[in-house]
């Protein structure tokens, strides 16, 4: 039950290029096509419903739910956001994520050197990380 | 027709009607999705269910839609006007579009043009995949910001944080599958799990064992039997991303309300609604795509391009149905041990399994080397799961439980 991911194509480099539904660009064409159906979706939905539903203000609909009584002082009142040191510790990772995507993929054509390289570069994010854990930033309270 | 057909040329028309069959069916098991979850804990809680609308109570998904549709939509006088427009879109878009990379059948041919049950085949599928997911964080920090509401404002920041931490680890988890599979492409990854196992060398030699070895020809080459602990990772990092339970917390409705969408109603709570179930679908379709062959399975010369199609649809029935097991079976998670779970169990466990993957896949390690390693560590994770780790232990095990035990040892 072999079955052939791609089948050949004898079209030239550029014709395959920008061919629809399985060229290199046909296919981010594809995926523009899929994204504005789908946003056109939503917004033909939230317009439909606009036109066929009631509308009957009161001034108490209007205010913020706050268990039941009225709410005291400011949504935007101030809030400790404690996640700023993980959002740093986030950027990071995600760009680690990054750089290992393509090792990964050209792994065994790259051989022993590249995967050298990889175990350094993740030994110093994984010592940052055991670092960070050691400073208790990644405690939450 | 047919000249309508030549003049926007029949590729454009292909994508088209890919992309409209995609959207018809995603909604479709959307909605099915929807009603078999509430019939299955339903059914975990000996209750009855919806079992009023259609029969056994499909329609009511549908119901609860038109309701929803013609329910009035207001404001909170302190919202940020555009930005709790938009939120609930920024929520839902993303979340239908990780769904465009995920092949669902076979190649078929109609009319001489092979056509794949895929959207788009994208050479760096997983990345697109994990994008659109990191995308779909966005709105729910948005609708938290913009309600000008307390409870969501703190709905918001639970789930920024949540939701960074655990990409990580989902991203991570990804990484030694593009390493045995050379590609980014799911429709790569689903071709590199076909057929069965048939080089397992490891017994040769030894008389019975040899002979039971024989058995693995009849099991499908997935990669959930050599990666198993990237789907574990997965999983775990993939239900935190979809903010289901045991990972709900950023609308914990014990202690938030609603969390995030406490002050949306109407049609715009639908689509956070609907959202939340595509996503769901679309980690399901994506975990049996990288880690169980995806649409794999026997086929029969009877209507041959139906059985890829049910076998997509019948494993990721299964993995739905996993969600709503896991959300009727576990408790909450408290706060801090979620970010103590993500962040220093996940995250270094994905890292040491890529390590591992690289070090067994180099040219030179012998294939009964690598059988080796899978064995020592099936063997080490089970002990620590005999074991038992306490704090993830305390980490789910319900409050009344552990007294209940307590109590019943002091009593002794």
């Amino acid at each position: 039950m072999v079955h052939p991911a791609h089948p050949p194509d004898l079209s030239t480099t550029q014709e395959r290029c920008y061919k629809v539904p399985d060229g290199y660009f046909g296919q981010y064409v594809t995926i523009g096509i899929f994204a504005v159906v789908g946003v056109a979706l939503v917004f033909g939905t939230l317009s439909l419903a606009k036109l066929v539903r009631p509308n009957v203000p009161a001034k108490d609909k209007y205010t913020t739910y706050e268990s039941g009584i009225d709410p005291i002082g400011r949504g935007w009142s101030q809030t400790n956001v404690r996640y700023y040191l993980f959002a740093l510790l986030f950027v990071v990772f995600d760009v680690e994520a990054v750089f290992l995507f393509p090792w990964a993929v050209v792994f065994e054509r790259l051989g022993t050197q590249a995967f050298i390289e990889m175990v350094i570069f993740i030994a110093i994010l994984a010592f940052a990380l055991l670092y960070a854990v050691k400073k208790k930033v990644l405690e939450w309270l | 027709m047919s000249g309508l057909i030549d003049a926007i040329g029949p590729a454009v028309i292909i994508a088209l009607v890919k992309v409209l069959v995609t959207f018809v069916m995603l909604l479709g098991i959307t909605l099915l999705v929807v009603w078999a979850e509430r019939k299955i804990i339903a059914d975990m809680q000996s209750r009855v269910g919806p079992n009023r609308w259609g029969p056994f109570g499909l329609l009511q998904t549908l119901a609860d839609g038109i309701k929803l549709f013609f329910k009035e939509d207001f404001r909170p006088r302190t919202a940020d006007r555009w930005t709790y427009a938009i939120a609930p879109i920024a929520t839902m878009v993303p979340a239908f579009l990780a769904f465009a990379v995920v092949p669902f059948g076979n190649e078929v041919t109609i009319a001489g043009h092979p056509i794949n049950f895929i959207v788009s085949d994208l050479n760096i599928g997983i990345l697109y995949f994990l994008a659109m997911g990191s995308l779909g964080v966005y709105g729910i920090v948005l609708a938290g910001w913009a309600s000008g509401s307390k409870y969501p404002l703190l709905g918001a920041i639970r789930s920024s944080a949540q939701l960074i931490s655990y990409e990580i680890a989902l991203g991570l988890s990804l990484v030694p599958i593009a390493l045995v599979a050379h590609s980014l492409s799911t429709l790569d990854i689903v071709g590199a799990q076909a057929g069965t196992i048939r080089n397992v060398t490891f017994f040769d030699g030894i008389p019975v064992l040899e002979q039971v070895a024989n058995i693995f020809r009849y099991v499908p080459n997935w990669y959930i039997w050599s990666q198993w602990p990237a789907f574990a990772i997965f999983l775990v990092a993939g239900i935190a991303e979809t903010n289901r339970p045991p990972f709900d917390l950023p609308e914990a409705e014990t202690e938030l309300v609603q969390g995030f969408s406490t002050e949306y109603g109407g049609i715009r709570f639908a689509m956070f609604y609907l959202g939340e179930y595509i996503h769901v679908v679309v980690i399901s379709a994506m975990a049996v795509t990288l880690f169980f062959g995806g649409w794999s399975g026997p086929g029969f010369d009877f209507l041959p391009w139906l059985w890829p199609l049910f076998w997509f649809f019948f494993k990721t029935a299964l993995f739905v149905y996993l969600f709503v097991w896991l959300r009727a079976t576990l408790p909450r998670l408290r706060y801090d041990r979620l970010m103590w779970l993500g962040w220093k169990r996940l995250i270094p466990a994905a890292l040491l399994w890529i390590m591992v993957t690289a070090v067994v896949n180099t040219e030179g390690v012998s294939r009964n080397v690598r059988l080796g390693v899978f064995a020592a560590l099936f063997l080490l994770v089970l002990a620590v799961v005999l074991r038992g780790d306490p704090r993830l232990k305390e980490a789910v095990t319900p409050q009344r439980r552990r007294t209940q035990g307590r109590l019943s040892r002091g009593a002794a």
